[in-house]
C-alpha cells in the first residue's frame, strides 16, 4: 500500500503524468503561451483533479461497474463547469483567453486516468492526495514550459517586461516559434530528456534490437 | 451486501438518476447564482473595448486618465440603433440596452444574406439593425464608434472602429475577439500597430471607403499615404481581412448610408 507521502510526491518527478505517462499534452501546448493563463489553468486542474478523485472514491463501492466511466465523466464535467462558471464571474479576462481549454479539462487524460486507475481502488483521503499530487506534477511541467515560452516568445513574464523587445525600443527580437504550439512539444521533450537523464530508471527499454548487419559478408 | 446487487439493472438506474440529479442541481444553482456577475463582466468588457477603440482608455488600464471608472467614461456615449439599409435611427424597433447585432445576424428574420460580390468581409449574413455609439460635446459630435467584424485567417475578428467628428478620420481600431496566430496575425492587438491607425482617412473624394494595408507606404506627402496603414508582416490573410472588414463596414453594405445621412443631416436625424 502506497504511503500518503509517496502518493503526493511521486507524481511530481518520479511518475510525472506529462513527462512519464505523456498525458495531458493538449492543454500543455495550448495554454503555456503566457504565465497568467498557465497559473489559472493549473489551479483549475488541481481543483478538478483533487475533487473528482475524492468524489469518485466516495461513491466507488456503489457505482455499477458497467457505468463507472460515465459516472466518472459526469462528476468531472460537473466540476469543470463549476470552474468555468466561477472563472467567468471572477476572472473574466483570463477566462476569455483560456476559452475552450477550461472546458477541455473534462477530456484531460490525467483527471480521467487518476479517477479510473486510483480513486476506484483507494479510500477518499488517499485519492484526494493522489489527485492533488498528479495535478501538481502537471502544473510543474506547465509552469516550466511557460517560464521558457513567455520570456523568449514575447519578452514578458506575467505581463511585465523582463527582456526589452525591439518593438518596444529594446534589443531582443522575440522568437515567434515559442508563441506557436509546436514549441511546447520541443520544450516538453527536453524536459523528459532532462528528467530521464536525472532519474535513469524512467528510461524505457528498447522494444526491439537492431540486428547486426551480416548481409555484406554473404556478398563477399 | 451492497456489492451483490451493485451491478443489477435497478441499482444501475438508481445510481445514474441520483448522480444526474445531484450534479445538475450543483451546476445549475451555481450557474444561476453567478449569472448576474457574469453578465456584468460581459457588459463591462464591451464598454472597455468601445472606450479603447475611441482612445479614451489605455490598453492595459481599467480606469481613465483622470481615474474615472469605465462606467463614468462610457456615460459620455449615447447608444443608438441604426437601420443599416436606410441609415435611419430606429431606436423604437429594438431595446438598445440588450440588443445584440451579432446574434441578430444569425437570425433569418433580422438579417440579410450577402452576395459574394459585396461580402468582402466574408460575413455571409448581415444584421438589418446595428448599434452606433456617439460621443457628443458642446460643439456637436465628437466621436462615432461602430462595431465591425470580418474573417481573418482562422476565424472572425470582432472589434470597434472609432471615427473623429469629421466622420472621415479614424481615431482607433481595436479587436476584442479574434483567433489569429499569436505573434503574427495576433499582432492586431499590438499597441504600436493600433496607434498607426490614428489619423488615417477612411473615405476617398467619392465618398467610398479606401483604407489600404500596404507593404510599402506611399511617399508621406502624397494623398494615397493618408489612406494607408502598414500591413502586419507574416500575416497576409489577417491583414487582408482587416482591410476588407473596415472597408465593408464603412461602405454601402455597412454603415455607409448612416454616415452619409449623419454628414448631411447632423446628429438629430442621422
Amino acid at each position: 500500500m502506497a504511503t500518503q507521502k509517496e502518493v503526493l510526491i511521486d507524481p511530481i518527478f518520479n511518475n510525472n503524468p506529462i513527462a512519464l505517462q505523456v498525458l495531458g499534452i493538449c492543454s500543455a501546448l495550448a495554454v503555456t503561451i503566457n504565465m497568467a493563463t498557465t497559473l489559472v489553468m493549473c489551479a483549475a486542474v488541481i481543483f478538478v483533479c483533487t475533487l473528482s478523485n475524492l468524489a469518485v472514491s466516495l461513491v466507488r463501492n456503489h457505482v455499477p461497474t458497467n457505468i463507472r466511466i460515465i459516472v466518472q465523466m459526469t462528476i468531472i464535467s460537473s466540476l469543470v463547469i463549476v470552474v468555468d462558471q466561477v472563472l467567468q464571474a471572477v476572472a473574466y479576462d483570463i477566462s476569455k483567453s483560456l476559452s475552450v481549454f477550461v472546458g477541455l479539462i473534462i477530456t484531460n487524460c490525467i483527471v480521467m486516468g487518476r479517477a479510473e486507475a486510483f480513486a476506484m481502488q483507494n479510500g477518499p483521503w488517499l485519492s484526494a492526495l493522489d489527485g492533488f499530487g498528479n495535478a501538481l506534477g502537471y502544473s510543474v511541467i506547465l509552469i516550466g514550459v511557460a517560464l521558457i515560452r513567455e520570456p523568449l516568445g514575447s519578452g514578458t513574464l506575467l505581463g511585465y517586461e523582463i527582456i526589452p523587445t525591439i518593438a518596444n525600443g529594446g534589443w531582443y527580437l522575440p522568437n515567434g516559434l515559442l508563441l506557436l504550439a509546436p514549441s511546447a512539444f520541443f520544450i516538453i521533450g527536453l524536459f523528459i530528456w532532462a528528467i530521464r537523464a536525472w532519474k535513469t530508471e524512467q528510461v524505457e527499454e528498447a522494444e526491439y534490437e537492431i540486428a547486426p548487419n551480416t548481409q555484406y559478408e554473404r556478398a563477399l | 451486501m451492497a456489492s451483490t446487487n451493485r451491478d443489477s439493472l435497478g441499482n444501475t438506474f438508481l445510481i445514474a438518476v441520483a448522480l444526474c440529479l445531484v450534479c445538475s442541481v450543483v451546476v445549475s444553482s451555481l450557474a444561476v447564482m453567478l449569472k448576474p456577475i457574469q453578465q456584468e463582466n460581459k457588459i463591462l468588457d464591451q464598454k472597455k473595448n468601445i472606450l479603447r477603440a475611441a482612445g479614451m482608455l489605455a490598453a492595459d488600464s481599467v480606469v481613465g486618465p483622470e481615474g474615472e471608472s469605465v462606467d463614468e467614461l462610457f456615460s459620455e456615449f449615447t447608444v443608438r440603433a441604426v437601420n443599416l439599409d436606410t441609415g435611419e435611427y430606429v431606436d423604437d424597433a429594438v431595446d438598445v440596452a440588450s440588443y445584440d447585432p451579432i446574434k441578430a445576424a444569425g437570425s433569418p428574420s433580422q438579417s440579410v444574406s450577402l452576395g459574394t460580390e459585396e461580402d468582402i468581409a466574408t460575413l455571409r449574413r448581415r444584421e438589418n439593425i446595428s448599434l452606433v455609439y456617439l460621443k457628443t460635446g458642446p460643439t456637436g459630435l465628437e466621436k462615432l464608434v461602430i462595431p465591425v467584424r470580418g474573417y481573418g485567417l482562422w476565424g472572425t475578428l470582432y472589434g470597434y472602429l472609432a471615427l473623429d467628428s469629421d466622420l472621415n478620420t479614424i481615431t482607433g481600431l481595436g479587436f476584442y475577439n479574434h483567433k489569429e496566430t499569436p505573434g503574427l496575425g495576433g499582432e492586431v492587438d499590438n499597441g504600436n500597430w493600433k496607434a498607426a491607425w490614428r489619423g488615417v482617412r477612411l473615405f476617398d473624394e467619392n465618398g467610398k471607403p479606401a483604407v489600404r494595408l500596404v507593404k510599402q507606404r506611399s511617399p508621406a506627402s502624397s494623398v494615397a499615404a493618408s489612406y494607408e496603414v502598414d500591413a502586419l508582416s507574416g500575416a497576409t490573410f489577417t491583414t487582408r481581412g482587416v482591410q476588407n472588414l473596415v472597408n465593408f463596414w464603412a461602405g454601402e453594405g455597412g454603415f455607409g448610408p448612416y454616415i452619409e445621412r449623419l454628414k448631411i443631416n447632423g446628429l438629430a436625424r442621422g
